[in-house]
């Protein structure tokens, strides 16, 4: 399993599908575990009733079929599918609802239009695992104003695992994963293609009195803008920083030299 | 891929994913990758089948230098140094190195034979550019390697017949310490056209980065010279010695490939823009942090909007 893993992150973001693909196959019995922790771009369903874009992830997925969070209802229909609790699904609404609003606001205006979804279900001894995710498509052909982008899609996936604990506290662990894809293609620069996942972790112990859908707001706040810091440094940081190194920058080869060479005739 | 195959893999099958696996890895991570592929696999013969396929195509493509047993030089893996099975021809000091793909080691070296080498009239363009190219990359790569081969026409005598020459320039920067590793290649072909009087240059530059700690990010670019001023490039042949057409090719060369990193500074200006710009909340000066705590209620969503003086998007 380490060395699947280990693999995921050397093989180009852009396989990362038919990779993961092929270690489903040769790892059947590692399949529960690579699929909750390889990240894969989103995929979103239209909800039939409500019209509105969902996610689609592990989270909410029951064999073939996924919930819709604003509907509650299983995409295709499932006899028997899981369902969150009746609190948990009241957290859900809520959360789903306040989590729209959040990302209105702090929208990248290349990237209207962004589709948001939360679910969260039964995890042991009262605790509870919430997912939080986003997508966002900012290429020339979805919401992207600049059309600068051949394709640009931002997605990011928060989980957290929530834990009681004595004196009206609780555990909260988020693990939190942004990928991002960006490319471009022209005359002077040829394809130029940018991509990848990034990974944080954080924990908290806060106050329930709070409400849990505060706390886990904050923390995913908090943790976004970590997270923005970290994609410039690494996505455009450290890239460039490595293609510079390969090849300094030097002065502009005067052109007055391919003059130059056109004159040597006699 | 839907979870309802039982079946196994079939052995072809297991090869050409551990295949694709190793002719995926990033420049400088290939053993890496030969590692946990065997560890998936658990299955050595199946491997070492996928492994004798694909780390040939994998040292071309990435154009590895591998030293010579007796340190006497070293030897560019490339398809254009290529002469036979697992036999490349290094021309500055006209052996053949026998390489073991899979080790990524050059096993024993012998001395080239003269059909295996370029007539001295090729030889002499060959060895003119390979001496400026040497210089040029000195300069302008802390760590880069190169050379020239006649891929057309070696056999060419004197004057009059069309030849063509190959330089392949490579440089690579691991550190895996780092998590950080990247690699430059490009591949210039050179023809000599006699009955044109044209010597016409063309390019292939591709470059890749991945940082790998907590996370995977990976730059891929690549870029054709084919633009007009680039396409053909007019040098009357007739009057260029080879030293002559050795230092316009160069300076060719040189341009292009400034150019080039220049433009990628460019993109990284201007993406950064593209994704992050307007990547701030519209908030009233009041508050600087959403509201979290002010959704209990169902009716939240409205309230907050009125607050904030959004309006409502669909």
């Amino acid at each position: 399993m380490e060395a699947a893993m280990g693999l995921m992150r050397r093989i180009p973001p852009k396989h990362s599908e038919a990779a993961l693909t092929a270690l489903l196959s040769l790892l059947p019995h590692h399949s529960a575990d690579l699929l909750s922790q390889v990240d894969q771009p989103l995929q979103v369903l239209c909800d039939v009733d409500s019209g509105k874009q969902f996610i689609l992830c592990e989270y909410n997925r029951d064999a073939d079929s996924y919930r819709s969070p604003w509907s509650n209802k299983y995409h295709p229909p499932l006899d028997d599918g899981l369902y969150p609790s009746q609190e948990l699904r009241k957290l859900e609404v809520d959360a789903n609802d306040v989590f729209m609003v959040y990302l209105d606001q702090s929208i990248n205006r290349y990237y209207e239009g962004g589709t948001s979804s939360v679910y969260i279900w039964e995890h042991e001894d009262e605790g509870f695992i919430a997912c939080f995710l986003i997508k966002k498509d900012g290429s020339r052909t979805a919401d992207g104003r600049r059309g600068y982008l051949e394709e640009g899609s931002w997605e990011a996936i928060h989980v957290i695992e929530v834990v009681p604990l004595e004196e009206a506290t609780a555990r909260y662990c988020l693990t939190s994963s942004v990928m991002l894809s960006l490319t471009t293609n022209d005359e002077s620069s040829g394809n130029f293609n940018l991509s990848g996942s990034i990974r944080r972790q954080m924990n908290m112990d806060l106050p329930v009195a709070a409400g849990h859908l505060c706390n886990m707001g904050r923390m995913i706040e908090e943790m976004e803008s970590k997270l923005r810091y970290s994609l410039d440094q690494v996505y455009f940081g450290k890239t460039k920083e490595m293609v510079c190194t390969l090849r300094p920058p030097s002065e502009p080869v005067q052109t007055r030299l391919l003059e130059l060479i056109s004159k040597r005739r006699p | 891929m839907s979870d309802e195959e039982e079946t196994q893999p079939t052995d072809e099958q297991k090869i050409e994913i551990a295949k694709w696996f190793l002719l995926n890895a990033p420049a400088g991570e290939i053993q890496y990758i030969a590692k946990d592929m065997k560890a998936v696999l658990q299955d050595e013969t199946l491997y070492i089948t996928a492994a004798a396929e694909a780390f040939p195509l994998y040292n071309k493509s990435h154009m590895i230098c591998l030293d010579f047993p007796d340190r006497s030089g070293e030897v560019m893996v490339t398809p254009f140094s290529e002469i036979g099975e697992n036999e490349y021809l290094d021309p500055r000091t006209a052996q053949v190195a026998i390489v073991d793909h899979v080790n990524q080691v050059c096993r024993r070296a012998r001395p080239a034979n003269d059909e295996e080498l370029p007539t001295p009239y090729i030889e002499e363009y060959r060895y003119a550019l390979d001496i400026e190219v040497t210089k040029y990359v000195s300069e302008a790569y802390p760590k880069g390697i190169c050379s020239v081969h006649c891929v057309n026409g070696k056999d060419v005598e004197e004057p009059g017949m069309d030849f063509e020459l190959v330089v392949v320039i490579s440089a690579a920067r691991l550190s895996p310490q780092n998590f950080c590793n990247g690699s430059w290649r490009s591949i210039w072909n050179v023809e000599f056209k006699d009955e044109a009087q044209l010597v016409e240059v063309r390019g292939t530059l591709q470059v890749g980065a991945h940082y790998f700690e907590e996370g995977n990010v990976q730059l891929d670019a690549k870029h054709e010279c084919k633009d007009s001023t680039m396409f053909t490039v007019i040098l009357e042949m007739l009057y260029l010695s080879p030293e002559d057409s050795a230092h316009s090719v160069t300076t060719i060369i040189r341009h292009h490939e400034t150019e080039y990193l220049n433009s990628l500074q460019t993109s990284y200006s201007k993406l950064p823009d593209a994704t992050f710009k307007d990547l701030r909340r519209k908030l009233p000066v009041t508050r600087t942090l959403f509201p979290w705590h002010n959704t209990s209620q169902f009716s939240l969503r409205k309230d907050i909007q009125k607050n904030l003086g959004l309006e409502k998007k669909k």
